[in-house]
């Protein structure tokens, strides 16, 4: 990868976009995360969220500004490498896991690359170790529980050993247990993650520093702490915190940063 | 979730049956079949001898006769076809418990039972004796178009998930009160299968845009590879040569 | 309508065969050029929901049901080529996993129930769309039409695949009578649940819709809070040209496929048994004789019997008659209703000459 540490992972500038019916969805955002830097991306519903992550790996292309990964441009020709450096982990387990077995989906990545045989075995069950999945490599998808197909989705993405980690809502559906279990895995990655939620709790826990998108644009950035409790500024952006939860109250299990 | 249909049709197992490559019993499969089809009627002791071979492999594959037995039923509906046979055939009569039959609609029914029950019989134990991935790895491998294995496993991959969609929506219409019992309620049905057709339609634009970001560039990669010894090929022949020699000597005799 | 092993005899399970794999080896092609890349999530996902569609169930009358074949919802709402595909997928894992057909026959299930059904109920559709005015009721109207005569379509085909290759010596008229008035039954379920289930889709996403791609509902403008049709481009008249003339290529081949299929069923269900029945005759064979020689010679079983050919006709006239009635009414009814142009009204008089 990239050699000079001080090449910040996600570069994203004045990104403006409108879909092919007119609707336009990004208002010029800029934003940047730092190598190991791990970011929550907050906004209301329809803020344009999944339109900003879409053009992280160069699936929308062709509106207005840039977005480069790891110092490399997101343009058509570099498409390959750009999606190996972005590991995006879609909302929904069961549309990530698309392959008959466990272990198949996790080498879909890496062999799409062209890696073959004991490299890609290695690879694989380095992924599912790392997602603690390991056993259940030969078990088709659609046979594990809702919380171990969410792991197995970020394991298919880690086996491409992506430079930034991008979750779509990872906390959504989770049982407590699994919600922590998945929480104690993203924490011991040594990755760069961006991670869109509604789960205010979960970004406090998880990210040290918070953005929030609001219309198409960025509207607030800072320490994640800061930002909730800042209620004027939560207000204003349709975001609400959970009944009894209270930002001030110091966290028993503090995140490493 | 519901566990899927892979657990009604494959039953674990690691015997000799089950070990053999997919490809090498689909192609035994349906060599037996074929030959099954090409037996004449009339050599009825011939199709008990295909019984035979099929009870020797069921016994090889310990696959109880009870579980075969319930996965004939799917056979039923023709079971009717052919018992109406003898009453609608033409040709020469028979009386039969005082009922006109028609001798050539007996033998038509006869070959109907006889070789759609040893064909379904034999699909039933390849099912039950193959996983589902392996099935279709063993198709890949039998040169099927890789283009119609891939829609395949798609389709088998989310077969479950678009069932499973189908009942929650039925649930939830039973939920509200709502009985479907005549033709009036056809319309609550098609909005039904209209939602669903939309959320498997969209289902499949997300899963493309999830295999886009992991690199997908219109083919897929080749992750497994099934392949077979001479010897595996000589095992599962067995079935098919010695039923072709049965065939054979219903010819000749 | 799955066909069991044994059920038709080994050649023209061959020759089925080979017409499947001709016509999925065209789809696969067809899918690539309507889907690209997108063709093995998108079409293995439209199988899968065909698969479940088959399991819902949909109450006749007290006690009875019957279920959807899906060949003419598939064709509507996601094209002719990926509709083909779509079935067969369904029909070859149903025949591998759960013995629903026999193994032998897949080539004839593939051919009857995914073939002929997504060719005729599409050819049907597009030929009634081309000369209905552009409204999704009209999409509605020819879907319904279009999987009504699908499936006593397949009925024929089958008994035409039956009349040739069939093991029993039933007479074909029979067989046709009772499978095509059965099946027309089962087509009025089939044609008001695809009918109702493409109005759904049209309803919610009509992009999703397959054959109504051609419905482009007019841009509108707000102006003062109220919405407004947007005035139409300069180009706007050359381009509706444009559209009534590929339109029109579409009902022809539409017409000329349906023709086609028409003639096919007819020539193997009348021409061949006529043949036999020559032959019978110049040879003085009688009835009798003729079956003492099927009791001795072991190919009897795949000779082709005798066909009551009369009845047989009559049925496919039938079936035929009531595509072309159908199809002309309509189209004669809406021409002369939306007073649409000359040219149109034309195409239509000359189909009820035809």
């Amino acid at each position: 990868m990239d050699p000079v540490t001080s090449t910040p992972s996600l570069e994203v500038a004045g990104l403006a976009y409108a879909y092919p019916d007119g609707h336009q969805a990004l208002f010029g955002v800029d934003l940047t995360v730092g190598q190991g830097e791990r970011v929550a991306l907050l906004g209301p519903n329809g803020a344009g969220k999944t339109t900003l992550v879409l053009h992280l790996n160069g699936i929308l292309t062709g509106g207005v500004g840039s977005v480069s990964v790891a110092g490399l441009p997101v343009e058509k020709r570099n498409l390959a490498e750009i999606r190996r450096r972005v590991g995006i982990v879609f909302q929904d387990p069961d549309d990530q896991l698309f392959m008959p077995t466990v272990r198949e989906d996790v080498a879909f990545g890496p062999a799409a690359a062209g890696m073959r045989g004991a490299e890609l075995e290695e690879r694989v069950r380095t992924a599912l170790d790392q997602v603690g999945m390991a056993d259940f490599a030969d078990r088709p998808p659609h046979h594990l529980s809702f919380g171990q197909r969410r792991r197995v989705a970020v394991a298919t993405v880690l086996a491409m050993r992506p430079e930034i980690l991008v979750l779509d809502e990872p906390s959504s559906n989770l049982d407590p247990a699994s919600r922590r279990e998945l929480a104690d895995i993203l924490r011991s990655l040594d990755v760069t993650v961006l991670m869109v939620t509604h789960d205010l709790p979960y970004a406090l826990e998880l990210c040290p520093r918070s953005v929030v998108l609001s219309e198409g644009a960025i509207a607030a950035d800072g320490r994640t702490r800061e930002l909730l409790c800042d209620d004027e500024l939560m207000r204003a952006h349709r975001l609400e915190l959970p009944f009894g939860f209270d930002p001030r109250t110091p966290l028993l299990t503090r995140p490493a940063h | 979730m519901g566990a899927g249909h892979a657990h009604k049709l494959y039953r674990h197992g690691h015997s000799p049956v089950h070990g053999l490559p997919p490809h090498c019993k689909l192609a035994a499969t349906l060599a037996f079949v074929v030959v099954v089809v090409s037996t004449p009627r009339e050599a009825v002791w011939a199709f008990g001898l295909y019984a035979a071979l099929l009870a020797a492999v069921a016994a090889v594959a310990r696959i109880p006769a009870g579980f075969l037995l319930r996965r004939l039923l799917i056979e039923v509906p023709f079971v009717a076809f052919a018992v109406l046979m003898p009453f609608v055939a033409e040709g020469e009569r028979v009386q039969v418990l005082g009922m006109s039959l028609s001798v050539s609609g007996l033998w038509g029914a006869w070959n109907v039972l006889a070789k759609g029950t040893l064909g379904v019989a034999a699909s039933v134990l390849l099912a039950s004796t193959t996983e589902l991935r392996a099935l279709l790895l063993g198709l890949q491998r039998l040169k099927l178009p890789p283009l119609l294995v891939q829609i395949a496993s798609f389709m088998i991959r989310y077969g479950d998930v678009i069932s499973d969609e189908m009942r929650r929506m039925s649930i939830a219409r039973r939920s509200r009160g709502f009985e479907a019992s005549g033709i009036r309620h056809w319309g609550v049905l098609a909005k039904t299968a209209g939602a669903l057709f939309i959320r498997s339609y969209e289902r499949g634009e997300r899963v493309y845009l999830a295999m886009v970001s992991r690199g997908y560039a219109g083919s897929m990669p080749v992750i497994d590879e099934v392949a077979a010894t001479r010897a595996q090929w000589a095992y599962a022949s067995v079935l098919p040569v010695t039923a072709l020699a049965v065939c054979l000597m219903g010819w000749t005799l | 309508m799955h066909v069991p092993d044994g059920f038709i005899n080994a050649p023209v399970s061959v020759a089925a065969g080979a017409v499947a794999a001709a016509a999925v080896a065209v789809s696969l092609r067809g899918a690539r050029r309507e889907l690209d890349e997108r063709t093995a999530p998108l079409a293995g996902l439209v199988a899968a929901f065909i698969f479940a569609v088959q399991m819902l169930n949909f109450p006749v009358a007290a006690g009875t049901s019957g279920h959807l074949l899906g060949g003419a919802l598939a064709a509507i709402l996601v094209g002719p080529y990926t509709g083909v595909l779509c079935v067969s997928v369904v029909l070859l894992m149903q025949g591998i996993l759960f013995a629903d057909g026999g193994l032998t026959a897949l080539g004839v299930n593939v051919t009857v129930m995914g073939v002929v059904t997504v060719v005729v109920a599409y050819a049907i559709f597009r030929g009634l769309l081309g000369i209905l005015p552009p409204t999704r009721r009209s999409v509605t109207v020819a879907a319904f039409v279009g999987a009504l005569l699908s499936v006593p379509a397949a009925a024929a085909a089958f008994t035409a695949v039956y009349a040739v290759g069939g093991t029993t010596d039933v007479p074909i008229g029979k067989v046709i009578t009772a499978m095509v008035g059965v099946h027309v039954l089962i087509g009025i379920g089939e044609a008001a649940i695809t009918a109702a289930t493409v109005g759904a889709v049209i309803a919610v996403r009509p992009d999703l819709v397959h054959g109504a791609r051609g419905l482009t509902a007019p841009l509108k403008l707000r102006v003062d809070g109220a919405l407004v049709d947007a005035p139409a481009a300069a180009g706007a008249p050359a381009a509706a040209g444009a559209g009534a003339g590929s339109t029109k290529k579409v009902w022809a081949t539409g017409l000329v496929t349906a023709l086609v299929l028409a003639g096919f069923v007819s020539f193997y269900a009348s021409a061949d048994p006529d043949g036999l029945e020559k032959v019978a005759a110049d040879k003085g064979i009688d009835e009798k004789v003729e079956e003492h020689a099927a009791a001795d010679s072991p190919l009897a079983d795949y000779g082709v019997k005798d066909v009551d050919d009369a009845r047989l006709s009559g049925g496919l006239a039938g079936v035929i008659g009531v595509g072309v009635t159908v199809v002309a009414g309509t189209g004669i009814f809406w021409a002369v209703r939306r007073r649409r142009t000359e040219d149109l009204t034309a195409t239509a008089t000359s189909v009820s000459a035809g």
